[in-house]
């Protein structure tokens, strides 16, 4: 408990940092911290070495289809699975995150251990939100404490046959306050992609460019719970789907906010669905602590907007360095 | 101080399981039951010195019954009946609007011409808050349905809050609790939910999974108890701690699911509710799809009841009640075979490493 408090501290006053914690001065206590929360997160893990891989490996296969047939699993109050998350989810992404996007990610040490933290990000991607499941999955597993990355998603998402049921049980709710402050509330890791459809579906000429930022809701969500609100900058999710238009008549008849064209969709069919393998970088950035600046300005426009607009400038800002740094997108 | 307490709907689970516990409680002078069908002779006994009057509510002689015992407290346990109707709460076969909507308004009426009532109870339903993709996951009390419109019993619902509003404003001298319940189960009490997971096989909705909060039976008796005993004005959640899936409901019960296109599943509700199992309709159908978790920090912290079972218990609580199937016999194996078949490779591995 006492570390996230410790964390954001350290953000404000200290230099920039940017990532491994044997930078940290109060590097000893810290580390007893994260080697305490990693085993008291992953009980399931095996530790390394211990009984030959594939053994293990069978046997927690099988408890797990005990528990999935018998329906012996907990699932919290948004729908949340962890153990499906953990065992299915999270490991059929992962070799898209290894290997397809080979993603690198920069300052995990930003996200706190415990204790909530709001994790705004740029939206792109064209036909899926897959930057949002690759910053959940390297949410889990680069952070020592291995915690899962609460999504807030629109409401097209929940009234999807398949898509809603899937989305709630790896974590997302719908993005509205009262969701968002209740999971902060209960000190969860909420992920918020401000941009939403704009976004996602904005055409690949206005890549990196990011978009309006909504009213601030999320600024009001974290200021009313007082927790950190960490910028993430994602890049490299621009190039997997290049929007080369957006039939807009199509969208209205389908109903939905837009239907993009790209090279391959929707020419190719489900072949379409499949992303261009662009080289991934994600930035955690420097947490902005909101539990000083006290609950009564959650309401107050002025503050909503200077915040907005600081979250904004951070990500745009890390995005243009990270894209000048990049020597190619595929590599 | 004497008290006297009116119970609608004793004929039925709740309110005969509520005069069962009022009558035990020497500090109650009287408990009068009403409803229009008489009880059940498995009832009888255990209602103990409960009078009982055959009367239908939506009848103006109830504001006589209230007039000649001198009733203080009225429990309005019939209101939005949890043991016939819909899934999503409650709701009853005859058209809800009429039992429901007009009992009550007739029934607070009565309360309203009265001296000597002090305290009202209404049993309401989480079904006020509709079921959908756009609302939060977990409603507080404070909170409307937002987006679609209600629709048959949930309608009804909103609509009987109405009146209690409008009598609160009436009569402000009058405590009144109104208790929004989430879908009752327990080995005993006969709801849509229990005889909708008892089905064989289980219709649901292809790619939804809802998320379903529970209440069990004791727990929904002894909250009505509580709020007819003290003052506790205002509305309360009323619903256990934790959630089960859809999904995962009907695997602890062994059952299989039978995913159906959501469009078509009233179409298939129709025919099981044909059968008389089990009623679907609209507002199911939604509720099948998105269910509804409520906040219950109010229950706990302003009213003063922390549930006794859980989610999780109170479903295993009716399900080791449950019969096994009769006459299907091949269908509930499929789970339990495989279940032990992965119990034995495990056991086996376990050996081995």
């Amino acid at each position: 408990m006492d570390e996230a408090r410790v964390i954001p501290l350290h953000g404000d006053d200290q230099p920039p940092r940017r990532r491994g914690s044997g930078r940290r001065p109060a590097a000893v206590p810290n580390a007893e911290a994260s080697i305490h929360s990693l085993s008291a997160a992953e009980p399931v893990r095996p530790p390394a070495g211990d009984v030959p891989g594939w053994e293990r490996r069978v046997a927690d296969g099988l408890a797990f289809l005990r528990r999935r047939i018998a329906g012996d699993y907990a699932v919290d109050d948004f729908g949340f699975d962890a153990d499906l998350t953990e065992n299915v989810v999270i490991p059929l992404f992962k070799p898209l995150y290894d290997r397809w996007f080979r993603v690198e990610v920069n300052g995990i040490d930003n996200v706190p251990s415990d204790g909530g933290a709001l994790l705004v990000a740029n939206h792109a991607g064209g036909l899926w939100a897959l930057d949002a499941a690759m910053t959940a999955v390297a949410v889990h597993e680069e952070h020592p404490a291995g915690r899962h990355l609460r999504m807030l998603g629109a409401d097209l998402v929940f009234g999807t046959p398949g898509v809603g049921a899937l989305a709630r049980k790896t974590g997302a709710t719908l993005a509205c306050n009262p969701d968002a402050e209740r999971l902060l509330a209960a000190g969860e890791l909420v992920g918020v992609w401000p941009e939403g459809f704009k976004g996602i579906g904005k055409p690949y000429r206005d890549r990196y460019r990011l978009q309006r930022f909504g009213r601030g809701g999320f600024v009001h969500a974290a200021l009313k719970s007082g927790v950190p609100i960490v910028p993430v900058s994602v890049v490299g999710s621009e190039e997997i789907h290049p929007v080369l238009a957006n039939a807009k008549t199509l969208a209205r008849i389908l109903d939905l906010p837009y239907f993009p064209i790209t090279p391959t969709f929707p020419w190719l069919g489900p072949l379409g669905l499949v992303p261009l393998p662009s080289k991934w970088y994600i930035q955690f950035g420097e947490p902005i602590p909101t539990a000083g600046l006290g609950q009564d300005h959650a309401d107050d426009p002025v503050v909503l907007f200077e915040l907005t607009d600081r979250v904004r400038e951070t990500i745009q800002s890390t995005l243009n360095r990270l894209l000048v740094q990049r020597r190619s997108v595929w590599r | 101080m004497s008290s006297v307490v009116l119970i609608t709907g004793v004929s039925r689970h709740l309110g005969a399981r509520l005069a069962e516990q009022l009558a035990d409680d020497p500090a109650i002078d009287r408990v009068i039951g009403i409803d229009a069908t008489a009880p059940r002779k498995a009832d009888l006994e255990r209602l103990g010195r409960t009078e009982f009057v055959r009367a239908d509510i939506r009848n103006p002689l109830i504001a006589k019954v209230i007039a000649q015992a001198q009733v203080d407290t009225v429990v309005h346990a019939a209101a939005l009946d949890a043991t016939t109707g819909s899934l999503g709460g409650v709701g009853a076969r005859v058209s809800p609007k009429d039992h429901d909507v007009v009992g009550t308004m007739q029934l607070l009426a009565a309360c309203q011409k009265s001296d000597t009532v002090s305290r009202v109870v209404v049993k309401s339903t989480t079904a006020v808050y509709g079921s959908g993709p756009g609302d939060p996951a977990v409603f507080t009390e404070d909170m409307h349905a937002t987006g679609h419109a209600p629709c048959g019993y949930a309608k009804g619902a909103v609509e009987v809050e109405g009146y209690v509003r409008g009598f609160m404003r009436r009569r402000p001298d009058i405590t009144v609790t109104i208790l929004r319940y989430a879908s009752l189960i327990g080995p005993t009490i006969e709801s849509p939910l229990t005889r909708y997971l008892a089905m064989p096989l289980v219709p649901t909705s292809i790619g939804f999974d809802p998320r379903l909060q529970l209440l069990h039976e004791a727990d929904a008796v002894e909250v009505l108890r509580h709020a007819a005993v003290a003052e506790h004005p205002g509305v309360f959640n009323v619903a256990a701690d934790g959630v089960v899936l859809l999904s995962q409901a009907v695997r602890r019960a062994g059952r299989l699911r039978l995913p159906v296109p959501a469009p078509a599943i009233s179409f298939v509700g129709g025919l099981v509710r044909n059968s008389g199992v089990v009623e679907f309709s609209a507002e199911q159908a939604s509720f099948l799809n998105y269910g509804r978790v409520v906040d219950t920090a109010r229950l706990r912290e302003g009213f003063g009841y922390l549930p006794r079972f859980s989610t999780q218990q109170a479903l295993a609580s009716y399900l080791d009640a449950l019969p096994g199937l009769r006459g299907l016999p091949g269908l509930p194996g499929l789970g339990a075979g495989a279940l032990r078949a992965v119990e034995s490779l495990a056991g086996r591995l376990a050996r081995v490493v």
